[in-house]
C-alpha cells in the first residue's frame, strides 16, 4: 500500500459547495442540500450533527454516489484524496466504494441479507474489493480477520451465522466488518447507533474510535445526537435547513457556539438541564406523602415463541411491582427487551397479564370486562411512541381531539364540544386554525401535541407514556417534555414515563423504576436513583449515555 | 492499490452531472395531459362511456326499436342505415346492442354490488374478529374459491331459475370469495395500527372502533378490486347469457345476441361479430382503466 502519494497533503475526503436537489411534484425541485462544503483528514473523527430533514444522510449519500433516483446534484464538487469524482457513474463509483470509502449503513436489523449467513456476506465484500484474483481461502482468512477487527471476538462462530441469530450490536459489527472489508481509509457512518441501545451504543463507538486509533482511518460519523458527536469527535459540523451553520473544534463549539441554531441545539439537550424541569408558571405542588393513584403487585407475563423445535419461553415480566403517586411522574427505564413496553401495555389494559393485579385508585383494572374497563380508561389515558402511526390518517385534528368526548357522549351539543377542543388545543399550544388540518399536514411535535390534546381531553388522572418523546428531534423533545411538566402543574396529573432514555429521566421524573430482563433491578426516588445508583446495572446505564462533555459544562 | 491507479482506468458512461434534468422534468403534467398522452387509456374511458350512455338513455343513440323488425329487410349487412346490419327477422343489431347495454351492465352492477357488499362484510368480520370466526369464514371462503366461479354461478341461476336478476346474483356470488380475502387482508392490516389501539385506550367502543376507524382505512384496496371486477363481471353475465340462464329472447342482451347470430355466422358474419366486438371491446377497456386507477393509488 503506497499511501504516502494519496494522502499527502489532500483530505481524504473533500465536499465543496455541494447542492443537491430532491424531485418534488413532478417538475418541481427542492433543494435538500445547500451548498455544503466539508472535508476530513487522514485519523480524523468528524461528526456531522443535524436533526431530521437537515439533509445530512442525503450528504453522505451524494458523497458516495448512493443518492436515490428522485434526487441530482446540482453543482458542487466531491473528491477523494484529490481525485475529482463529481459525475461518475455508478461503475467506476463502485471501485471508490468499499476500496476506498467504507459504509456504515443506520439500522442493523434490516442492512444485512437475512438469507445468507455473515460470513458469505463478508467475503462478497472481500471478493469485490480485492485488486488481484484470490482463492476461497484467502477470501476466508481476510473475511475472518475482517470480524476480528470489527470486535468480532467469536469470528468463527458469527461466520457460520445468520443474521437473526445475531443481537443488534452484533449485527452492527458485521457490518463495521463488511466495511472494512476492502481496508478503506475512510469510514462513512449514518447513525450506525440509534437503532441500539445505550450500552452497546457505547461498546460500538469505543470501538470505531479505537479503529481510528489503530488503523489511523478517518472516521465521518452522521448522528442527530449531539452528545454522541461532542463525546467522540475532534471536529463536529452542524446542519440545518440543507446548509452547515457551524463548524469546528469540539471544545471551541460547547464554549462559545458562533450560530444561534447550535446554542439552541446545546441547550435542548437533556444533559444540559441539571435537574428536574419546572413548569413555566405556577409551582408544582410536592407533597411527599401523596396518595398512590396506580399500583401494580407482582404482575408476570409469559410469551410462548412459536417456531420449530421444543417449545421456548420469553418471560417479559417477572413480579414487576410499581407504585406511582399521585401528582409525580414516575419513570421506568430499561433497554430493549427489558420488558418496559409490556408493563405499560398491561398497566393501560391492553394486554393481561398471566399473574399479578393493577389498581387504578381503589379499582381493580385487571380482570375487568371490556365494557368496565372502558369507564376505568376515563381515568387512565395512554400515549404511543409514534405520532405518525397513531393518530387515523383520515381524521382532521378536531375530529380526534374530539373523539374521546363522543366516545362517551359528553358535550354533545356541537359549540360546546368545538369549544372544548379549541381549549385543549391551545393546552398542548396549538390554536385553532389546526382545526381542519389532516395529521399528513402536521410535522412530528405538532401531532403528538394533537395525541397529548386527545390524552387529556377527559381529564385522565393517569396518563401512562410510552416513549413517547422518542421519535421526535431533540428542540421538539424539549417542547413536548416542557409542555408535559406545565400540563401536569396545571392539571395535577400523574405520570408513567416508560423511555430508554436516562437523559430524559432526569429532566422528568420524580420516582425511577430500572428494569432489566422483565424484572425491577432498582427503584426510588429520581435523585437518589441517578446519582448514588444502588445497583451494577443502573451504574452501567447511567456511565454509557452520551453526553458526559455537556453535563461537564452545565451552566 | 492507490486511488489513484484505481481509478486510472477508463469505464465507460461517465458522464457530465447536469445532462438530464431538463428531459426528467417534463416527465408528468397533470391528469388531463397525462391521458391525452394515453391514446389507449383515453379511448378506454370514451368506450366505457359510450357504454354507461347506451345504459343510461338508449333512445338518444338510436331511432330503431330493438324488439320491431322489417321483415323484409332480413340480414342486412352493415350500412349507413343499419350500422350493424340486421338479424333474421329484420331487427337493427345496433339498436339491440344498445338496449342490450342496459340489462348487461345492470346485472353486472347488481353482481359487483353483491359480491362488494357481502364479500366486504365477511372479510370484515373475519380480520375483525379474529379467532374462531375468522377460521370459520375462510375455511367457507376456500372452498368457494376451490369452485370455478362460472360453473357456481351456472349452479345458482339453475337453482333459483333463468332470469337476469338471478344471472347477476349467481355472478355475485361466486366472486364474494375475493372480495373477502382482500377486505380481510387489509383489515387484519389496519387492526395492527397504532392508531386504532389508540382509539380503545381513548374508550371508544370496540364496534365504533371497527365503523370509524377499520372500515374506511380499509376499503381502499377492495375499491380498487371491484374495478378489476367490474370487467369480469361483464364477461360472466354476457357468457351465462349466452349459454341461455338469463332474460328469455325476444330480451336483447349482449350475451344472448351473440348466441342468436352464432347460427348464421357464417353466412352473415356481422350478425354474432359486432356485439361480440363491442362486448370485448367494454371488458378490455374496463380492465384497461382499472390497471390505471391501481396504478394511481400506488403513488
Amino acid at each position: 500500500m503506497s499511501t504516502q502519494t494519496d494522502t499527502a497533503e489532500e483530505p481524504l475526503l473533500r465536499i465543496t459547495d455541494l447542492a443537491v436537489d430532491y424531485r418534488a411534484n413532478g417538475r418541481d425541485w427542492t433543494p435538500a442540500v445547500r451548498g455544503a462544503s466539508l472535508q476530513v483528514q487522514p485519523g480524523e473523527f468528524v461528526s456531522l450533527v443535524g436533526e431530521s430533514g437537515s439533509g445530512k444522510t442525503t450528504l453522505v449519500q451524494g458523497a458516495l454516489g448512493l443518492l436515490p433516483a428522485a434526487a441530482r446534484i446540482r453543482s458542487g464538487a466531491i473528491s477523494y484524496s484529490g481525485v475529482d469524482v463529481t459525475g461518475w457513474n455508478d461503475r467506476r463509483m463502485a471501485l471508490v466504494r468499499g476500496n476506498y470509502v467504507g459504509f456504515i449503513p443506520q439500522d442493523p436489523n434490516t442492512s444485512l441479507n437475512p438469507v445468507k449467513k455473515i460470513g458469505q456476506q463478508v467475503i462478497e465484500a472481500v471478493r469485490f474489493n480485492e485488486s488481484k484474483e484470490g482463492n476461497a481461502a484467502a477470501h476466508r482468512d481476510a473475511a475472518l480477520e475482517s470480524l476480528r477487527t470489527a470486535g468480532l471476538a467469536e469470528a468463527e462462530r458469527v461466520f457460520g451465522q445468520y443474521p437473526h441469530e445475531l443481537s443488534g450490536g452484533m449485527k452492527q459489527r458485521a457490518l463495521i466488518a463488511i466495511a472494512l472489508a476492502g481496508k478503506p481509509k475512510l469510514i462513512l457512518a449514518d447513525e450506525p447507533t440509534s437503532a441500539l441501545d445505550v450500552t452497546v451504543q457505547k461498546v460500538i463507538l469505543d470501538h470505531l474510535v479505537h479503529l481510528r486509533e489503530e488503523l489511523g482511518i478517518g472516521i465521518l460519523l452522521v448522528t442527530h445526537d449531539l452528545g454522541v458527536a461532542l463525546d467522540r469527535s475532534d471536529r463536529i459540523l452542524v446542519m440545518q435547513g440543507g446548509a452547515i451553520v457551524e463548524e469546528g473544534p469540539v471544545d471551541r463549539v460547547l464554549e462559545h457556539a458562533d450560530d444561534p441554531y447550535t446554542r439552541r441545539l446545546l441547550d435542548a439537550a437533556p444533559a444540559r438541564h441539571a435537574g428536574r424541569l419546572q413548569p413555566t408558571a405556577g409551582e408544582r405542588p410536592i407533597h411527599w406523602q401523596t396518595p398512590i393513584v396506580l399500583r401494580a403487585n407482582d404482575l408476570a407475563k409469559t410469551y410462548r415463541l412459536r417456531g420449530r423445535g421444543p417449545k421456548r419461553e420469553l418471560r417479559a415480566l417477572d413480579g414487576v411491582d410499581l407504585a406511582v403517586r399521585k401528582g409525580t411522574t414516575h419513570a421506568i427505564v430499561g433497554e430493549s427487551g427489558a420488558g418496559k413496553s409490556t408493563l405499560a401495555s398491561i398497566l393501560v389494559g391492553f394486554n393481561a397479564p398471566d399473574a399479578g393485579t393493577v389498581h387504578v385508585g381503589e379499582q381493580r383494572l385487571t380482570g375487568l370486562r371490556h365494557r368496565e374497563l372502558r369507564e376505568v380508561r376515563r381515568h387512565l389515558q395512554f400515549v404511543f411512541q409514534n405520532p405518525f402511526t397513531s393518530l387515523d390518517p383520515r381524521y382532521t385534528v378536531g375530529k380526534l381531539v374530539a373523539e374521546p368526548l363522543r366516545a362517551f357522549g359528553l358535550l354533545p351539543a356541537k359549540r360546546e364540544r368545538r369549544a372544548r377542543v379549541v381549549e385543549l388545543l391551545e393546552a398542548v399550544a396549538l390554536d385553532e386554525s389546526y382545526i381542519d388540518r389532516l395529521p399528513s399536514q402536521l410535522s412530528g411535535g405538532q401531532r403528538q401535541r394533537v395525541a397529548i390534546a386527545r390524552a387529556i381531553a377527559l381529564n385522565p388522572e393517569v396518563l401512562v407514556l410510552d416513549e413517547a418523546v422518542s421519535a421526535l428531534d431533540v428542540s421538539v423533545q424539549a417542547q413536548i417534555l416542557q409542555l408535559l411538566v406545565d400540563l401536569q402543574a396545571e392539571f395535577g396529573l400523574s405520570y408513567v414515563f416508560v423511555t430508554h432514555d436516562l437523559g430524559v429521566v432526569r429532566l422528568i421524573a420524580d420516582d425511577v423504576t430500572v428494569m432489566k430482563d422483565g424484572a425491577v433491578v432498582e427503584t426510588g426516588p429520581a435523585e437518589r436513583v441517578l446519582s448514588a445508583p444502588g445497583h451494577d446495572y443502573t451504574r452501567e446505564l447511567l456511565a454509557a449515555v452520551p453526553g458526559a462533555r455537556l453535563t461537564a459544562t452545565v451552566r | 492499490m492507490t486511488l489513484k491507479q484505481l481509478l486510472d482506468k477508463p469505464v465507460a458512461g461517465d458522464s457530465p452531472i447536469e445532462a438530464t434534468p431538463s428531459a426528467v422534468t417534463t416527465r408528468r403534467g397533470h391528469r388531463f395531459g397525462e391521458l391525452v398522452r394515453q391514446p389507449i387509456l383515453l379511448a378506454s374511458w370514451l368506450i366505457v362511456l359510450v357504454a354507461i350512455g347506451w345504459a343510461l338513455f338508449p333512445d338518444l343513440f338510436t331511432s330503431y326499436s330493438p324488439y320491431d323488425g322489417d321483415a323484409g329487410a332480413s340480414f342486412a349487412p352493415p350500412s349507413a342505415e343499419h350500422w350493424f346490419g340486421t338479424d333474421r327477422l329484420g331487427r337493427d343489431l345496433y339498436a339491440r346492442c344498445v338496449f342490450g347495454a342496459r340489462t348487461t351492465l345492470t346485472a353486472t352492477l347488481l353482481a359487483v354490488l353483491i359480491a362488494f357488499g357481502v364479500g366486504s362484510v365477511i372479510g370484515l368480520v373475519a380480520g375483525y374478529f379474529g379467532r374462531i370466526v375468522d377460521s370459520v369464514a375462510m375455511r367457507v371462503v376456500d372452498v368457494f374459491l376451490a369452485i370455478p366461479s362460472l360453473l357456481l354461478a351456472m349452479v345458482v341461476v339453475s337453482v333459483l331459475g333463468y332470469s337476469t336478476n338471478n344471472i347477476a346474483l349467481a355472478v355475485g356470488v361466486s366472486s364474494i370469495a375475493s372480495f373477502a380475502r382482500v377486505m380481510r387482508a387489509e383489515v387484519l392490516t389496519v387492526v395492527g395500527q397504532d392508531y386504532v389501539k389508540a382509539a380503545y385506550g381513548l374508550g371508544v367502543g370496540r364496534f365504533a372502533t371497527m365503523v370509524r376507524h377499520v372500515v374506511p382505512n380499509s376499503l381502499n384496496s377492495v375499491i380498487a378490486l371491484a374495478a378489476v371486477e367490474f370487467g369480469m363481471a361483464v364477461l360472466a353475465v354476457a357468457s351465462l347469457g349466452f349459454l341461455g340462464y338469463g332474460a328469455p329472447p325476444p330480451e336483447p342482451e349482449w350475451g344472448l345476441l351473440v348466441a342468436e347470430g352464432r347460427d348464421y355466422v357464417a353466412v352473415h358474419p356481422w350478425t354474432a361479430t359486432l356485439p361480440g366486438i363491442a362486448l370485448a371491446l367494454v371488458v378490455i377497456a374496463t380492465h384497461r382503466i382499472s390497471t390505471s386507477l391501481r396504478k394511481e393509488r400506488r403513488r
